[in-house]
């Protein structure tokens, strides 16, 4: 019994260590980059595209939109191949082939991202240079590579979504004269919808915090990109790229911009939270 | 259990600063800053601790800035610095050139372009010229990639080329040197600029108004892209520090510098 107290008061200030950890980084990259955004002007340091430290210029518009334009375009090639893959595992694949190709896809997960990078740069982007010109290194060749390395993020949660959709619904589908195809599409996907959201949400907030792969692979000029074949800086790849040498303010704008990230990722995680609490909400209701 | 736990804090601690102790000894040294100079200087401390046991020399990477703050706190004995000091800079620190570094424009080899004037050069930077035909090249757009801002590189280009203008923001901009290296090598329409110790055979270097970047055209004086490396230090430097630095710029230490590609200051 008394070890059982024991046990529990460890684990709580285990758990609570991890939660103040939490904490503490998010007081200081506040304390350390608010003032920064303060002085500079809301206005000079989130709608300005000049970036330039050693003159005090700290505008992070064009890697705002970068950041945007990456995560979009991830999020839309790692959509179309996750939902095939997720619809073709649990609906049209037969049990064996599931079992062996769904930890192969969770494996792509285990890869660091580093070697994404690498890989991109060596294969993706001169084929990009190649065929459709420009540097290569581009706003696709990003969203290619982040794309991918969202793909079992997504899946695996669009995974659990399709299979927790009733199986009474399928059936009732299938015996009104529904074909498989016209199942999938009317009633899977529709009943499956918010939690299918919620797994695009968590994808792209893990494509927009994405930082090694993305500075090999974007170009990471400073100009808004006006193509997707374009060169792109996006907000973590700023950070990484300069943080080693900033001080004073420059360090401190830095910080700004993780400010800025810190507040997007978690509007991203609220949103998927919110769908996929209304989706439980729903449920328990019937 | 319980009455051991704290003993082990205390000896942890203490463990860690008698760690501490011994590393800032008499007998130990600690360079830290510019990725530009650690390589070579990774090197010379090697050779150094072979040729004097019991010494020990530790480089660490993390930027000319970085080296510069390190100095100034007393967290190393050594910086490195691969820029001129700025005034203000040169008030607070003791700085002594351990060698001279050319900076090579690199081109790929299939680029027909062989010389640039440094007003072309700054231009093309500064985004003015867009076309490798405004320069004596094939038509086509020219690609100028750049180093992230803080790099001793970096700031030693805009120096010495730049003139006040600032970097065209669709500079492509890379993290180190072998980032250059590897899309100046992959893309003709490329056009980088690095550490000339560093270029090797895979990239062409540009002659710059008309002067050929060479080791001995740098020793000469007549080709005028060059950047001192620096050592620096502040206040009062410790003895085992000053016998590394009179290692390095001994005949010795020179004559390794100069065999990386380095031009040597003695």
């Amino acid at each position: 019994m008394k070890w059982d107290k024991w046990i529990r008061a460890v684990l709580l200030v285990v758990a609570l260590s991890a939660l103040s950890g939490l904490a503490l980084i998010t007081i200081f990259i506040f304390r350390e980059g608010v003032p920064i955004i303060l002085r500079v002007g809301a206005k000079g340091f989130f709608l300005s595209t000049d970036w330039e430290p050693s003159l005090g210029r700290f505008g992070i518009l064009s890697m705002m939109v970068g950041s945007l334009l990456v995560t979009v375009g991830a999020a839309a090639i790692g959509v179309v191949f996750s939902l095939g893959l997720a619809i073709v595992l649990t609906q049209f694949s037969p049990p064996g082939l599931s079992a062996a190709l769904k930890p192969m896809i969770e494996l792509l997960a285990g890869i660091p991202s580093v070697v994404y990078g690498f890989v991109g740069v060596v294969t993706l982007v001169p084929l990009i240079r190649h065929w459709l010109g420009g540097p290569g290194l581009s706003v696709l060749a990003a969203s290619i590579v982040l794309g991918v390395m969202i793909l079992p993020t997504i899946t695996s949660i669009a995974i659990d979504a399709l299979q927790a959709v009733p199986r009474s619904y399928l059936e009732g589908s299938i015996a009104l004269g529904a074909t498989r195809w016209q199942t999938v599409t009317m009633v899977l996907l529709r009943a499956a919808r918010s939690g299918l959201v919620a797994a695009v949400i968590l994808g792209m907030g893990r494509a927009i915090g994405e930082t090694m792969a993305v500075i090999m692979v974007a170009g990471n000029a400073l100009d808004v990109p006006h193509s997707l074949l374009a060169p792109v800086r996006t907000l973590t790849s700023n950070i990484a790229l300069e943080m080693g040498y900033a001080s004073g303010d420059h360090r401190q704008a830095l910080f700004a911009t993780g400010v800025t990230l810190f507040v997007v990722i978690t509007i991203l995680n609220a949103a998927a939270l919110t769908v996929s609490r209304q989706r439980a909400g729903r449920k328990r209701a019937k | 259990m319980k009455s051991s736990f704290p003993t082990l804090v205390v000896l942890l601690v203490f463990g860690t600063i008698c760690t501490g102790c011994r590393r800032t000894s008499e007998r130990s040294v600690s360079l830290l800053g510019s990725t530009s100079i650690q390589p070579f200087a990774e090197m010379l401390a090697e050779r150094y601790a072979k040729d004097h046991p019991g010494e020990f020399v530790e480089v660490q990477g993390g930027g000319s800035t970085a080296g510069l703050q390190a100095a100034q706190r007393g967290l190393a004995n050594i910086g490195m610095c691969s820029r001129s000091l700025t005034a203000k800079e040169a008030l607070v620190f003791t700085s002594i050139v351990i060698a001279r570094d050319g900076l090579a424009v690199v081109v790929n080899h299939d680029n027909p372009v062989v010389q640039l004037s440094v007003a072309q050069l700054r231009a093309i930077f500064d985004g003015k010229i867009s076309n490798w035909n405004e320069v004596g090249g094939k038509d086509g757009p020219i690609r100028p990639i750049t180093r992230e801002e803080g790099s001793g590189t970096r700031e030693s280009f805009v120096r010495l080329v730049m003139g006040g203008e600032r970097i065209a923001g669709r500079a492509l901009t890379q993290e180190s040197n072998g980032a250059v290296k590897e899309l100046v090598k992959g893309d003709p329409a490329t056009v980088g600029y690095m550490s000339l110790g560093l270029v090797g055979k895979d990239l062409k270097t540009v002659a710059i108004d008309g002067v050929e970047p060479t080791v001995e055209k740098v020793l000469a004086g007549r080709y005028n892209l060059v950047r001192p490396l620096l050592f620096v230090t502040r206040g009062e430097v410790n003895p085992a520090a000053r016998k590394f630095i009179d290692f390095v710029l001994s005949p010795q230490g020179q004559s390794l510098l100069a065999k990386e590609g380095l031009v040597r200051e003695r």
